[in-house]
């Protein structure tokens, strides 16, 4: 690979090659203030290359690669090179990730206490979790939260948050100062802005978090707020890890217990605001 | 002669209760299951030894209050336990 970056993220170290100096620089600049992978090891390797050798300087695609490969996994255009490095590194996580319990889900951090939010795409979650980050909150990750089989407690991802059509706006306005990367406009996915989380929650990024609430919160509907049995949170949760079936015996002690020891509350909300009062409501009820 | 009925080894098994249902996990085959009654009570009272279902009814009426269980629906949850893998017919 012509061009390498590499990074750790939380627990995760990254390495990431690519045939154009465009995606690196873009890693490069939105990471800057990450550390590198411990000893210099990184954990998975993620690949970006031409799908024909010509295309690296003509009509540019970008197939992306690595230790852990999805056939139908499609090229990308140039422009789009930073998402396809994001895409690669999430994907590296979902299939390869063994020492954690891997959730599909954000997660926020406050007292040293982390709330854990899961849902379908579109429920909100990541807008959530990049708005708490902005009231005070520490942010622990918008995409994947880590379970530790051995301490029951969630560790930190915070990759860059991945802002998708509407939250764009909703992010620019609430994150003045922030650090943002371009607008990839016109995505298999629509629009779609990274935003850099803040300087706290990268500083803060290998202190682990006891799950404090595990939230189930959905978009569109009058402020709601109900109370969710844990076998219905243990069915969701195992839906929503991607390497639950991987890690066997350890994943299903490591979700019972998740699962016993913290409550769950489903949300309905019909705006932004509404969603921060409720969770703000529900935390202070603890 | 009666079918015997068999349960998959306990040490084979985790189960947790989550509230009204209860969470097995089976290492022999990685499956995870999640049971509802009285699911849970026949793998426990055919981890002792192979019974037909005559008698499993016999020693689950002997511990639970069963209603109006009969031997159909008994055989109807046995064979649904036989797909998954946790009981086996001898």
């Amino acid at each position: 690979m012509r061009h390498v970056f590499s990074v750790a993220i939380g627990p995760v170290g990254f390495r990431v090659g690519s045939d154009w100096r465009g995606p690196v620089a873009a890693l490069e600049r939105l990471y800057a203030s990450y550390p590198k992978p411990q000893d210099g090891i990184a954990d998975f390797t993620v690949r970006l290359f031409a799908d024909r050798p010509w295309r690296r300087f003509f009509r540019p695609k970008v197939m992306i690669g690595g230790d852990f490969v999805l056939p139908e996994a499609a090229p990308l255009s140039l422009e789009h090179g930073l998402l396809a490095a994001e895409m690669a590194m999430n994907l590296q996580m979902a299939l390869g990730q063994r020492r954690y319990l891997l959730l599909h889900a954000s997660a926020v951090e406050r007292d040293g206490k982390a709330l854990v939010m899961t849902g379908l795409s579109g429920a909100g979650k990541s807008t959530l979790a990049a708005l708490l980050m902005t009231r005070g909150w520490r942010l622990m990750g918008d995409e994947f939260a880590l379970l530790d089989p051995e301490t029951g407690l969630i560790h930190a991802f915070p990759r860059l948050i991945s802002l998708k059509n509407e939250a764009i706006a909703v992010m620019e306005a609430a994150a003045t100062g922030g650090a943002f990367g371009p607008l990839l406009a016109e995505t298999p996915k629509g629009a779609i802005r990274h935003l850099v989380p803040d300087t706290r929650s990268v500083a803060a990024m290998l202190e682990p978090a006891r799950p404090a609430l595990i939230l189930f919160p959905t978009f569109g509907h009058d402020a709601a707020t109900r109370e969710v049995a844990p076998s219905e949170v243990f069915v969701r949760l195992t839906q929503a890890s991607t390497n639950y079936v991987a890690l066997a015996e350890r994943g299903f002690t490591a979700l019972t217990r998740l699962v016993a020891e913290t409550p769950a509350r489903a949300i309905d909300y019909p705006d932004t605001e509404s969603a921060i009062a409720q969770v703000e409501a529900l935390w202070a009820s603890l | 002669m009666a079918t015997l009925y068999r349960a998959a080894p306990p040490d084979s098994l985790i189960v947790v209760p989550v509230d009204l249902l209860t969470a097995i996990y089976h290492r022999a085959s990685g499956q995870t299951h999640l049971m509802a009654s009285p699911a849970p009570e026949i793998l426990e009272a055919l981890a002792e030894a192979p019974l037909d279902a005559a008698a499993l009814l016999g020693k689950l009426r002997a511990a639970y209050d069963l209603g109006d269980a009969d031997l159909a629906a008994l055989t109807a949850r046995l064979d649904e336990l036989v797909e998954t893998g946790l009981v086996e017919r001898r």
